[in-house]
């Protein structure tokens, strides 16, 4: 007679040496060096109307930056890049390129391998950084307009730079005591290695004509009726704000992880040796968080980590390349599997879930009854976010599906206020998606105070 | 399996690459090391005069343009004739050919145009046993400035008078080796012939700067912050080399004059073009300088492999068989229509063939139909170009297909007959009757 596999419980710090840690954490993919680029940039075919370009949410001229490359002029290519999409070294290293411009290529269709665009985007936007001292563009003369940006991420930022490229005063107003958002607190560690997020908000800011202001939380320290009276106008991308629950008792145990927070934590520490990891982790969802949790656990030394994911393989948010990624991490990923019950240890901690069975029938997504129990000292909830709407307090914002309603030029239905990022609806939930709402509403703003 | 051999001028050898005189064929240690590999023979690194050898210049004496890969695709250089003693050389060729009699040697020779000079080193040459000569009139650098090389090249009437002493002071076979630094090739090949050459070897290399260094401001390569055109070879020159060809094999004076092809043969296909233009052999440099003398093997057996698919036993059976085809613009059919077809299972829809006639032909090709990207030929616009063949990266996606009946682009009814310029009825010198 066994024991009861799910009365221990193994849940680590330092599970690896240092040297470990900084190998798993670096790069994930070595930046190109410059005959790497050379020969890479050749590849394209600098087609006529490119579906690269048209595929781009900020619709950067691909084409044209990789013939700038190609003439070895880096710096111009960055310039191209950048003028569409400040964010364009960020979103070099966590677009989904597969899904977006790489995976309509006509090398895609011609041979299965696109244009590496996003490492070659990489390497002219690290060149720009690397080699230029000067922000790359010059502000309008002042207009003595003055916007309110509410959050610091890849939506408010890009808004901030653009309207500060414009001659307007902007104000950033940042809940956390960081800037950068998602791109410093969610995006896994190995994709922007030597704390690049922050390297990337100074570029940003070197356009001049950005104030940022930090523990200022909407909702708390300020309000979006008092930025209204305070500014000409106001851009809210404060993102999502919280995430969704497994609703199942055992939530609050130890060893329940939200996907999210934990990530943060990974982000912010200086020793990832600190940070406590599971022999045997089951992580629920089949999203980006998902895999970033999944792929991390394991870099810090986790055993087993297992993906379970209540559809099947085609349904998962996650790009195919990510759960490929996942794959060749050691990843085991498990489709049709929905949480049923969090199993506990005798001290009350997460010692294994329960997962059942599910079948698509009817259109409908059905337990089937038939329920799998799995070793698990970690489970992490990765099933999403969702808008925290109490942050805009009475102002009277319209939303939709519980988001911001946005015009197409990112006007929400409150005078003087635009949105953009996450935090509206029918957003992408990408960098690249929030940088062009930014972006959009920032010329929207402009035009506004132009009248 | 065909057989390579070939016999140029009386000289035989067991296939037809043979290297050209240049730094590969410097010295016996890289002939050797040459016929090792297989190369049918050589031509000796260019001599001079007896007396103080030539000097190079310390610095770089080469200078490249590449594709992105760094392929090799031109080479210049500045380097000049052997700076080795002559005896030395003589000494050597002759122990070559004994130990390797079934290769062939060929002495190249460049001395001041003067009859002494030529009386003086061509016995010499004799008696080392190489199979023939080849007058070197065709370096565009350094020995031109000397009155040497091209800069004779260049004068028809020093080709032949030169020509002419070596038929008299020599007994073996004399190929004049020609510049393309010159406007028409006939002059200088009808003087060679003239003169009583045996054949010509063409081209040399071409007057040339390949790049500026934009940070001082001087040619590449840079000699102490100075720079020097240079003759330019590899791959780039081939086309110019064989138009050349052609212009000769198809002269009326020199029609049947033998040739050895120069000029960026790198694989066995470049070497059968230069043949089926009339090249009796071909002699290769470049490629052997960018990779090695171990190519011939490629190319031996390229050419061997093609000629068994195509049914042809010797290089005899398709030596020339192009020269015929290549004629003046006038006389090309003008009856003869095509227009472009686009196979939409291999389109890969880049656009390159829409905006390249979109912008720079003739409107010819869609970019949108019925709003959905797709790239089709208007035959009403076609008038059968082919620069979207040329531009389109994906290979045989996009033909050439000749039509009959009506050209929906002129409405008119294409006549089957063959017609050209010299007949039709917008060429004001038109004839009744069409030239053949």
């Amino acid at each position: 007679m066994s024991e009861n596999p799910f009365a221990s419980r193994d849940v680590q710090t330092g599970r690896l040496d240092q040297d470990v840690y900084d190998a798993n954490f670096d790069d994930l993919h070595a930046p190109l060096s410059q005959h790497e680029a050379q020969v890479e940039s050749d590849r394209c075919y600098f087609c006529y109307d490119a579906p690269c370009q048209t595929a781009c949410p900020t619709s950067i001229d691909i084409p044209l930056f990789i013939r700038q490359i190609s003439a070895e002029n880096p710096t111009g290519a960055a310039k191209t890049i950048l003028q569409e999409n400040i964010m364009g070294g960020m979103c070099a290293r966590v677009c989904p390129t597969e899904t977006l411009c790489e995976e309509v290529c006509v090398r895609e269709e011609a041979e299965g391998k696109p244009v590496k665009i996003g490492e070659l985007q990489r390497f002219a936007t690290d060149h720009l950084m690397a080699t230029t001292k000067e922000h790359p563009f010059k502000r309008a003369p002042e207009t003595g307009k003055r916007v309110a940006v509410v959050g610091a991420g890849p939506a408010g930022l890009s808004c901030a730079h653009r309207l500060a490229m414009h001659g307007h005063n902007v104000v950033v107003l940042e809940a956390k005591g960081k800037p950068g958002g998602l791109n410093e607190h969610g995006i896994a560690a190995y994709k922007t290695t030597h704390n690049f997020a922050q390297l990337e908000v100074e570029f940003i800011m070197g356009i001049g004509g950005i104030t940022t202001k930090f523990d200022s939380p909407l909702g708390e320290a300020v309000s979006i009726n008092q930025l209204r009276d305070e500014f000409d106008a106001v851009f809210i991308g404060i993102g999502m704000g919280n995430t969704n629950a497994l609703n199942l008792d055992g939530e609050e145990a130890e060893g329940c992880e939200d996907a999210v927070d934990y990530i943060e934590k990974l982000r912010q520490t200086d020793d990832l040796s600190s940070l406590p990891v599971g022999r045997d982790v089951v992580v629920i969802g089949g999203g980006m968080t998902a895999i970033d949790i999944a792929i991390q656990t394991k870099l810090l030394g986790a055993e087993n980590v297992t993906i379970a994911y209540r559809r099947g393989q085609e349904a998962m948010n996650a790009s195919l390349y990510e759960q490929e990624l996942a794959q060749t991490h050691g990843v085991t990923i498990r489709h049709w599997l929905q949480p049923s019950a969090l199993i506990t240890n005798d001290s009350g901690q997460i010692s294994g879930i329960e997962l059942e069975y599910t079948a698509q029938a009817n259109g409908k997504l059905e337990g089937t009854g038939e329920k799998v129990k799995l070793k698990a000292d970690q489970v992490f909830k990765a099933i999403g976010q969702k808008f925290d709407s109490s942050v805009l307090s009475d102002a009277g914002i319209e939303l939709e599906a519980g988001r911001i309603k946005i015009a197409e030029d990112g006007k929400t239905s409150l005078a003087k206020v635009w949105a953009g990022g996450d935090c509206v609806a029918g957003g992408e939930d990408l960098t690249v998606a929030s940088v062009e709402d930014g972006k959009v509403a920032a010329e929207s703003i402009h035009a506004f105070l132009s009248r | 399996m065909a057989d390579l051999t070939t016999n140029f001028l009386g000289i035989k050898s067991p296939n037809p690459f043979w290297l050209a005189s240049a730094p590969p064929t410097d010295k016996a240690y890289n002939v050797e090391r040459a016929f090792e590999a297989g190369w049918g023979g050589v031509v000796w690194k260019t001599l001079g005069s007896e007396g103080p050898p030539v000097v190079n210049v310390n610095g770089p004496r080469y200078g490249a343009i590449w594709g992105k890969d760094r392929e090799l695709l031109g080479l210049n250089n500045i380097e000049l004739i052997t700076d080795r003693d002559l005896e030395i050389n003589l000494q050597e060729m002759k122990a070559v050919k004994e130990r390797w009699p079934d290769r062939a040697l060929i002495a190249s020779i460049m001395v001041p145009c003067e009859e002494e000079a030529w009386k003086a080193i061509l016995p010499r040459v004799e008696e080392t046993n190489a199979d023939g000569i080849e007058l070197n009139f065709g370096c565009p650098h350094g020995m031109s400035e000397r009155g040497m090389g091209a800069a004779v090249g260049q004068v028809p009437e020093y080709i032949q008078m030169v020509t002419e002493w070596c038929k008299k002071y020599y007994s073996r076979p004399v190929i004049v080796k020609l510049t393309p630094n010159i406007t028409d090739i006939r002059y200088p090949a009808r003087a060679a012939k003239a003169g009583g050459a045996d054949a010509v070897s063409l081209i040399n290399t071409i007057n040339s700067i390949v790049e500026v260094d934009l940070d001082n401001f001087a040619p590449v390569p840079t000699i102490d912050g100075k720079g020097s055109h240079g003759g330019y070879c590899g791959p780039a020159v081939k086309p110019i080399a064989m138009n050349m060809v052609a212009e000769i094999a198809r002269d009326a004076e020199t029609a049947g004059l033998p040739m050895s092809g120069i000029g960026g043969i790198s694989t066995w296909r470049d070497a059968a073009e230069f043949i089926s233009l009339g090249c009796g052999n071909v002699q290769v440099c470049t490629a052997a300088m960018t990779y090695g003398f171990k190519i011939v093997q490629e190319m031996t057996a390229g050419l061997s492999d093609w000629m068994d698919e195509k049914g042809y036993k010797s290089i005899d059976d398709f030596l020339g068989r192009a020269a015929p085809n290549v004629t003046d613009w006038q006389y090309l059919n003008l009856n003869y229509v095509t227009k472009a077809k686009i196979d939409q299972d291999l389109c890969i829809k880049c656009g390159r063939c829409h905006i390249a006639c979109e912008d720079t032909s003739h409107q010819a090709i869609t970019n949108l139909v019925d709003g959905a990207r797709h790239f089709e030929v208007i035959d009403e616009e076609c008038v059968g170009c082919n620069l979207c063949v040329n531009v389109c990266p994906v290979e045989n996606c996009i033909t050439m297909e000749q039509i009959a009946g009506t050209d929906p682009r002129t409405n008119k009814e294409i006549d089957p007959n063959y017609a050209n310029w010299t007949t039709h009825p917008n060429n004001p010198m038109a004839v009744k009757e069409p030239a053949e």
